[in-house]
């Protein structure tokens, strides 16, 4: 249990997918501009990083060890189509589910973030639970990174500054003193 | 389907991904490879390489089946195709390079994930001749190298005060280590777009004056 505790709030916090490992950034710096909006697709992306770790745990565990070579290709193919169904299925079970989640689902089905959570787990060794947890905490670390990063977009939209910084460059500045914020929190392990 | 070297779109075709539409400082694609490996020069242009295999690859094979695939499936099989070509690259570095492989980690295969390959699969090889397909991919993937490198060593340097491990400073040269870490990937990167904005500004400012000159002649 302790162990489980750690991995959720070493995804979460310590090792943050966008911060730290630079996983998903698209999505990242591309829908962070309104709170609402960044907390949705934050939603959305945990749900997706759950589906990815069932479906690697799966082919990890009953497919791969016969043909490790086809890891990656496997990993795309069974995590999309996954997505896909689901994304269908939620479309005809609950519409108003879909219309708050669904658009995002396309848009990150294979982003850096999803295919590198099952790689991760992969490479780690994690079992059945230990995944799932780490999926959480990863998801709940991008939500938690997007969000902060909307509010500080929101704010610097009322601020006199240079056309020329506006845009994709002062966001990756702001991105980099988020960063550098949530490097504080590597203190929490040499503590124990 | 071989191109004439001299023909002088297909040299177009490949300059323009070095500077006006690069990918990574003007289209500001394939960002996480991007900045997670290039704490190094080294390990940035190992990661170069390797992209500009997969591209260069993936976009050759796509344009030759590019009468055969379903329009409806396109984007899946172009990812299948990617992603073989980036396990064949995975599996080759391991056996080469198994110390540049373990550094560069998980990062390998999320090559696959660059939306940078897929955008030149769906923008450009699926619609040109093999040829401009590869030429287009050398092009795209040089500029991305270009990136990379720029990237990786600025930070190797004030980091590490080395490049490709030699050191540069001596003694004297405190690093600053941030910029090894993940905030100064971030921030490095900001600072460079930056000046990539200013160079671009600068050039439009110019013609525009040079136009208004002429008529003010004319």
């Amino acid at each position: 249990m302790d162990n489980l505790i750690w991995i959720f709030i070493s995804a979460m916090l310590v090792n943050n997918f966008v911060l730290a490992y630079f996983l998903g950034l698209c999505p990242f710096l591309g829908v962070s501009g309104r709170l609402e909006t960044s907390f949705r697709l934050g939603l959305a992306t945990t749900f997706v990083l759950l589906i990815t770790a069932l479906c690697s745990w799966f082919l990890n565990t009953y497919v791969l060890i016969h043909a490790p070579y086809l890891r990656l290709i496997s990993f795309i193919v069974v995590i999309a189509s996954t997505v896909q169904f689901i994304e269908m299925a939620i479309k005809k079970l609950s519409p108003s589910l879909f219309k708050a989640l669904g658009i995002f689902l396309p848009l990150i089905t294979t982003n850096c973030a999803i295919l590198g959570l099952a790689i991760f787990a992969t490479n780690r060794g994690y079992g059945f639970a230990e995944g799932m947890v780490f999926a959480l905490g990863a998801g709940a670390g991008f939500t938690l990174a997007t969000i902060l990063m909307a509010g500080l977009r929101e704010e610097t939209e009322i601020i006199d500054m240079p056309a020329l910084v506006r845009g994709t460059a002062m966001n990756l500045i702001i991105a980099g003193i988020l960063s550098m914020a949530f490097m504080g929190f590597a203190g929490l392990f040499s503590s124990t | 389907m071989a191109i004439n070297i001299k023909d002088p779109s297909a040299v177009q075709e490949m300059m323009k991904g070095l500077w006006r539409d690069n990918p990574v400082f003007v289209q500001v694609l394939g960002m996480c490879p991007m900045l997670a490996v290039t704490n190094s020069a080294i390990n940035a242009l190992a990661m170069g390489i390797a992209t500009l295999f997969v591209l260069v690859g993936s976009s050759a094979l796509v344009s030759a089946f590019k009468n055969l695939i379903p329009k409806q499936v396109r984007i899946s099989l172009y990812i299948v195709i990617i992603a073989t070509f980036v396990t064949v690259i995975d599996y080759t570095l391991l056996a080469l390079v198994p110390a540049i492989h373990k550094e560069l980690g998980a990062f390998i295969p999320l090559i696959v994930a660059n939306c940078m390959i897929l955008g030149r699969q769906e923008a450009f090889a699926a619609k040109h001749s093999v040829g401009f397909a590869v030429m287009d991919a050398i092009g795209m993937s040089a500029g991305f190298v270009i990136a990379l490198f720029a990237l990786g060593s600025v930070r190797e340097i004030l980091g590490n005060g080395s490049l490709f491990g030699i050191d540069l400073f001596g003694a004297g040269f405190e690093p600053w280590v941030i910029m090894i870490l993940p905030p100064g990937g971030f921030i490095t990167l900001g600072l460079i777009l930056l000046f990539f904005n200013w160079v671009t500004e600068r050039k439009a400012r110019f013609l525009e004056q040079v136009v208004a000159a002429e008529q003010a002649r004319g």
